[in-house]
């Protein structure tokens, strides 16, 4: 009874910052039919960048809540900053490219970004403990968890809704699913398709920051994030359907489900369990439990 | 007449939508026919279930007497029924002869060796001779990519001859060329064809063509067989001229206003 | 006949080449050539399947599987034998490449390349946590012995470094002679058309079977003989970012050639090595800026550049 309720809490908490952290990567799938691998970069960027401006600030003394304004606001600058030179300076003239050429370009771009962060912030681990500290911890049935797993597994399901949101209910995501269903009608009715792919690419790398940017005071920031992260992402869109929100938000509870379970039944699992359920799943549905059947090619 | 197709109470449906029913159509050997029909009416799902690119939802396919209803495209190729595109399918960024030489090599080996060089004179000669025959040799070295859609589908059709079928599939094989190119591409391929036994199936919306080169004729509407029969006797039913033709000689009446305006 | 064509004959050649300049060679040259021989058969795994379409981000997979599988029958079982340890990377690697193929025969494009680094992740997690096998550090690997022979010293050296080339060689000029091939041939096809391969009666997902069955065949051959010239085995040789690297080569030396790989695998250990030395943060910057250019200027690799003046220069001898 106990470990249930340890891995249904666990396993939201993880199935909320793998939400956080791959959504971001399925709305560019989605829209621009770039799988993103550099998607890893900016989520390192996100934690490097939050974790430092924290450190800085807890310097000035002053009160820990206003961190959580600043964790936001420097995925946001990240976004952005680094997503907008990249998608202008490099992906902008390569649409239209074969998908698999823009898995290696955007490769060749996490390798820059990796290396970028390295340059910045040093290879020393960065840490930035105080917000998730400050909320304090909870218990339920004698395990103290930190109220801060909480606000996450809060704020994921905010980022879901207003994306949700946004796609559906608004005229401009009602348009950028036009984009999406076709590319050149939509630009023959008029629709700026540059501008909405590069306000995706900004908004799904400042999603990508923003799952670092979170994760940052709970963890220590080491090199090497990036690269961890961008498999754990793929394996949560691919299990939903590459491109599909709502298959993110399915993929995101089976990976998360997976890995509290090995870490509470069997630890020594927990990383290869992940792959496995996407092994599995692929398996079985082989382009994802939402994708969409094919058109007839002859 | 030789049987070597029967097809019996064939039926495919997608979804809602029947996209064939009730084709019972038998071809003899060596037989050229035509098949006419608007777009939709079932002419290349026919193709798609014979070659087994299709399932059929329901029905028989029988060649020489026996069933090959759900078999796989590639048994199907080796039992000699092949076909060409409407939309070439060829190895694009390869060169003419190279297209030609692979699939002589798939149709020669069964079991593709795996350390023998594939090319060689003998291959190579055949290859040319093959490209000689649908007159496009000229091109043997060019990339496919690169030329124009008449010879795209001479080659699409070439390589769909190599296994030697004994039954060929032509889906609208000048489609998508210009008018005076037609007659030429259909007088190159039916000469080549000649020397060979091969029946011939053909799709082809240009009544002209039809009437030139296909003795019988089978019409499509709606997804069933309209009209079967002597190519005379078709291109005169009533139905056929309501339901086919008609709509046909409307749009070649009207390109033809329009080329006469610009 | 044997009908080599130049490549082959260039690869023949180039054994007893090797082999003499193993005793001239400065001792670091030399360990760079060996250890370069290793890595490069992987990144010629890598750039077979690219031939085909197919781009795989797990190929460390088999690298790593080649290596275990060799470390931990010496380990385990006490095998010294460079032949037996050779074969059993190959066999292990090979079979494990026929299991798997059956699950990623079924993909294309983005999701192969998915789904090989799933799979190589998968080992990644396991041999992480598997203390028998040293977790994250992984175990070292003895000296080989030669049919009973076990030399010491420079001469151990010096046979270890000759049992790496003859293998290598031979196994790249046999992937030149299967990419000539009929199957090779149909390798070619598969990215360009399937639908026209399946009504030329052949299967596509058998030759892609085929041809991810004699990469991951190769990369643990490739494993085996990098983790002897290394002594050591550990997990990164699974990790994606290890599989990232053979993928740059390949696209680095494009898919022309069967050399081009073996060659910029040396060179890049050696650039790597002074690059790292005077700038260790910006050796991954380098690489992805580089990898940018040739996507975008040399799209068919840097082998495309010396086949462009070969054949501009063919043109100026005939005018």
């Amino acid at each position: 009874m106990l470990t249930a309720v340890a891995i249904l809490i666990d396993g939201l908490g993880f199935a909320a910052w793998l939400f956080l952290s791959s959504v971001g990567l399925t709305l560019i799938y989605g829209v621009m039919r770039i799988l993103n691998i550099a998607h890893g970069g900016f989520y390192a960027l996100g934690a490097y960048s939050s974790a430092w401006a924290i450190g800085l600030y807890m310097q000035t003394g002053s009160s820990v809540a206003f961190t959580y304004l600043l964790i936001p606001l420097m995925a946001i600058v990240v976004g952005l900053v680094a997503g907008l030179i990249i998608e202008r300076g490099i992906l902008r003239f390569m649409y239209g490219r074969d998908e698999v050429l823009m898995v290696l370009v955007t490769y060749a771009i996490f390798l820059i970004l990796e290396d970028a962060t390295k340059l910045i912030w040093g290879t020393e681990s960065l840490v930035a403990y105080q917000p998730a500290y400050y909320l304090g911890n909870i218990e339920i049935f004698g395990i103290p968890y930190t109220v801060y797993k909480f606000a996450l597994i809060g704020l994921a399901v905010l980022c879901g809704a207003v994306l949700w949101w946004g796609l559906n209910r608004t005229t401009t995501g009602k348009l950028l699913l036009v984009v999406i269903e076709d590319r050149e009608v939509s630009s023959a009715l008029g629709i700026n398709v540059t501008l909405f792919f590069s306000a995706t690419f900004v908004i799904g790398t400042t999603l990508g920051a923003l799952g670092g940017a979170v994760t940052a005071p709970q963890i220590s920031v080491v090199p090497g994030i990036g690269a961890e992260v961008i498999v754990m992402a793929f394996a949560v869109i691919v299990i939903g359907g590459m491109g599909s929100i709502g298959g993110a938000i399915i993929g995101a509870i089976f990976v998360g489900f997976a890995r509290a379970v090995s870490v509470h039944l069997y630890p020594p699992a927990e990383l290869f369990s992940i792959y496995l359920v996407m092994a599995a799943v692929l398996a079985i549905k082989p382009y994802g439990l939402f994708s969409l059947a094919q058109g007839r090619k002859i | 007449m030789n049987t070597i197709l029967e097809t019996v109470d064939l039926k495919r449906t997608f979804g809602a939508v029947v996209a064939a029913s009730n084709i019972n159509i038998k071809i003899g050997a060596g037989e050229v026919l035509g098949v006419i029909g608007s777009n939709g009416a079932g002419k290349t799902t026919f193709v798609n279930m014979v070659t087994g690119y299709l399932e059929p939802s329901s029905g028989q396919i029988l060649f020489h007497g026996e069933s090959i209803t759900g078999k796989k495209t590639r048994d199907i190729t080796r039992l000699g029924i092949c076909r060409s595109f409407q939309i070439p399918q060829l190895f694009m960024e390869l060169t003419v002869i190279d297209n030609i030489i692979i699939a002589l090599t798939v149709a020669r080996e069964v079991k593709p060796s795996m350390l023998k060089p594939t090319i060689n004179k003998e291959i190579f000669d055949e290859a040319m001779d093959i490209l000689r025959r649908f007159q496009i040799d000229q091109y043997a070295e060019s990339e496919v990519g690169v030329l124009a859609q008449g010879i795209r589908k001479l080659i699409d059709i070439a390589m769909a001859t190599v296994g030697d079928p004994e039954l060929l599939f032509l889906d609208e094989p000048t489609s998508g060329v210009s008018a005076d190119e037609k007659m030429q591409i259909m007088d190159v391929l039916i000469s080549a064809l000649k020397s060979t036994k091969t029946a011939v199936l053909f799709i082809e919306h240009d009544m002209e063509i039809i009437e030139k080169f296909a003795p019988r004729v089978i019409a499509f509407y709606e997804g069933t067989v309209l009209a079967d029969g002597d190519a005379a006797d078709v291109l005169e039913n009533e139905k056929v001229r309501e339901f086919v033709i008609g709509k046909e000689f409307h749009r070649q009446a009207e390109t033809e206003q329009q080329g006469g305006i610009a | 006949m044997m009908n080599l064509d130049r490549t082959e004959k260039l690869l023949l050649a180039g054994i007893p080449i090797l082999i003499l300049l193993g005793f001239v060679l400065p001792e670091w040259v030399v360990n760079y050539i060996q250890v370069s021989l290793g890595t490069g058969l992987v990144a010629l795994a890598v750039m077979i399947q690219m031939r085909a379409g197919l781009v795989s981000f797990g190929q460390g997979l088999y690298f790593c599987i080649g290596g275990y599988a060799a470390g931990m029958a010496g380990k385990f079982m006490g095998v010294s034998d460079i032949f037996i340890l050779l074969i059993i990377g190959m066999l292990v690697s090979l079979f494990m490449a026929f299991i798997a193929g059956f699950l990623l025969r079924r993909y294309r494009e983005i999701f192969f390349a998915m789904l090989s680094l799933a799979l190589s992740m998968i080992l990644y997690g396991l041999l992480s946590k598997l203390e028998v096998l040293g977790s994250t550090d992984g175990f070292n690997i003895p000296s080989p012995t030669y049919l009973g022979w076990a030399p010491e010293g420079d001469t151990a050296k010096h046979a270890l470094y000759i049992a790496t080339c003859i293998p290598a060689l031979l196994c790249a000029a046999l992937l030149n002679r299967y990419l000539r091939s009929p199957m090779g041939f149909i390798g070619e096809a598969l990215r360009e058309n399937e639908i026209r391969l399946e009504y030329l009666g052949t299967s596509a997902h058998r030759a892609v079977h085929i041809k991810y069955m004699i990469a991951a065949t190769v990369s643990g051959l490739g494993g085996v003989l990098w983790a002897l010239a290394l002594g050591h085995v550990d997990p990164e040789m699974t990790n994606w970012t290890t599989s990232g690297q053979f993928v740059f080569i390949s696209i680095l030396s494009g898919v022309g050639n069967i050399v081009a790989p073996l060659f910029g695998t040396f060179i890049l250990e050696i650039v790597r090595v002074y690059a790292v030395e005077a700038s260790p943060n910006t050796w991954q910057m380098i690489l992805g800026v580089i990898m940018l250019l040739t996507i975008i200027f040399l799209p068919k690799g840097l082998w495309s550049l010396i086949q462009r003046k070969k054949a501009s220069a063919e043109e100026t001898t005939q005018k």
